[in-house]
């Protein structure tokens, strides 16, 4: 049956736990990093202190799955504004490759930049 | 209270034009009067040409759904006092083709409600003196989404059906869920090929309008989501695991 | 039986106007946008970081510019309704059970509230200590 090896199902839990994990995640980082930080309203942690919390392996592993999981979330939420939004749906087949061809290519950048800080 | 109220109809008459128009009626308005006593009144006394659905009168036979001021609602549970001074505007439903006036074409969830086999599937013939005894807490699993009444006003709220005429849409997929999770049912799998389609479950962007629109609080968007969890576990087990183990 | 002829309306390209429900909805899913933009600003920040305290002190150069501080504020509203929508969907998606019991919807949402204020606390405390 054709349903059966569809890929949507896999898709759609990536979807769902990096809508999840970005929930959670998101939200504290860029108010710090984004606004907090660059404003002013709190004082930036020095290089030291950021350097060493960034190499250490749980940071890593968290930062890597919160990257690919939200870049996943990504791909199938704006595959679906393109088709819904701008009822772009008949081209479905460039759309699918764009977002997750997207997320694939994105993951790539996450792992290198991520394996450069240990 | 005024002693009346202005009700704007959406008039299509394939006979005579080619584009729908409207109609204004003066009806007399009363706090016990639902929009569908405003249209009965018009039928009757104004206009006998305009053309509608209706039966019970009462929120139950799902016959008088209409957009009223822009919202799926059920003309006869739908008070033309909550629209005072007015004016009321009455259109069919959307996402459907239209026949004349309110009427609406519904051969398209006609034919899609089978597919999704709305009934008890039997393991094998039932034998006649076997009883399917289920207790209320199996009851409450599946009884929330047996209580649709075909209506379609979550088929008008739903952007994606108005997007995708291909998706089988809110209550279908209610409806088999309320088979799904029914203790006495063995049809799951038999459902799963079309649910699990792209035209079925994965066709939902959970906008989450069919569960407002919805008169009978049935919540298809709800039923949609669990469908989503069921078949992506489904779909990882059959990945995973050897034929065998299912 | 005759030929009908049926009106079929026109779906319009801005449908999501129509309400203000559609616009939410249409806002929501925008809002992975925004995410994606974080993930790359992500990893502005752990390149600069690895490359050493002068590349970081340029990033928070950078990251003070006002253009750059109200792209973010603007991400940082679009993520909030995100994770908002996000935790009140989750319920429905979710039955859970203890014993015969069903954990309501309220409870379902009201730990996701949670868990999300202990994860901001300990992102917040690792950052900040």
């Amino acid at each position: 049956m054709t349903t059966k090896r569809s890929p949507e199902p896999l898709l759609w839990l990536l979807f769902s736990s990096g809508g999840m994990v970005a929930a959670m995640l998101v939200p504290v980082l860029l108010f710090l990093f984004g606004v907090a930080f660059p404003l002013g309203w709190l004082t930036a942690p020095g290089h030291d202190y950021l350097a060493s919390v960034v190499s250490h392996p749980v940071t890593l592993l968290v930062l890597f799955g919160l990257c690919v999981l939200a870049l996943f979330h990504w791909a199938h939420r704006f595959r679906y504004t393109l088709y819904d939004g701008l009822q772009l749906k008949r081209y479905r087949v460039p759309i699918g490759i764009l977002c997750y061809g997207g997320a694939i290519a994105g993951s790539v950048v996450v792992a290198l930049v991520l394996l450069r800080a240990i | 209270m005024p002693e009346s109220i202005t009700m704007e109809v959406w008039r299509y008459r394939p006979e005579r034009e080619s584009e729908p128009t409207w109609d204004s009626y003066e009806v007399p308005l009363r706090k016990e009067w639902a929009v569908l006593d405003g249209l009965n009144h018009i039928k009757d006394q104004l206009d006998g040409t305009l053309s509608y659905r209706w039966s019970c009168r009462m929120g139950i036979c799902g016959s008088c759904g209409m957009t009223v001021n822009g919202e799926p609602k059920l003309g006869c549970s739908t008070f033309l006092t909550d629209y005072a001074p007015g004016p009321v505007r009455v259109e069919p439903l959307h996402n459907f083709p239209v026949i004349r006036d309110l009427v609406v074409e519904m051969g398209d969830f006609m034919a899609k409600l089978p597919t999704v086999k709305p009934w008890l599937v039997g393991d094998d013939e039932p034998d006649e003196d076997t009883e399917y005894r289920q207790t209320p807490v199996e009851m409450d699993d599946y009884k929330r989404y047996s209580m649709c009444i075909n209506c379609m006003l979550c088929y008008a709220a739903c952007p994606v059906y108005a997007l995708d005429p291909e998706f089988i849409g809110p209550a279908a997929i209610a409806l088999a869920q309320r088979y799904n999770l029914d203790s006495r049912d063995a049809g799951a799998e038999d459902r799963r090929d079309v649910l699990a389609s792209a035209e079925g479950v994965w066709a939902c962007t959970f906008v989450g309008e069919c569960s407002v629109a919805c008169p009978k609080d049935v919540d298809p968007a709800g039923a949609i989501q669990r469908y989503k969890l069921t078949a992506a576990n489904k779909a990882v087990r059959d990945l995973l695991l050897p034929r065998g183990a299912r | 039986m005759s030929q009908v002829r049926l009106y079929r309306p026109p779906v319009s390209l801005t449908w999501w106007l129509r309400k203000p429900s559609y616009l939410v909805f249409m806002l929501r899913e925008l809002s992975s946008v925004f995410i994606a933009w974080f993930v790359a600003y992500l990893l502005m920040l752990v390149y600069a970081v690895g490359s050493g305290p002068g590349a970081y002190r340029d990033f928070l150069d950078l990251s003070a510019n006002p253009a750059l501080v109200v792209l973010n504020v603007i991400a940082l509203a679009f993520v909030l309704l995100h994770t908002v929508t996000w935790f009140g969907l989750a319920p429905k998606a979710m039955v859970i059970r203890l014993g015969a019991l069903r954990v309501p919807p309220n409870v379902i949402l009201a730990a996701h509230y949670g868990a999300w204020l202990v994860v901001s606390a300990v992102v917040a405390w690792v950052v900040l200590r």
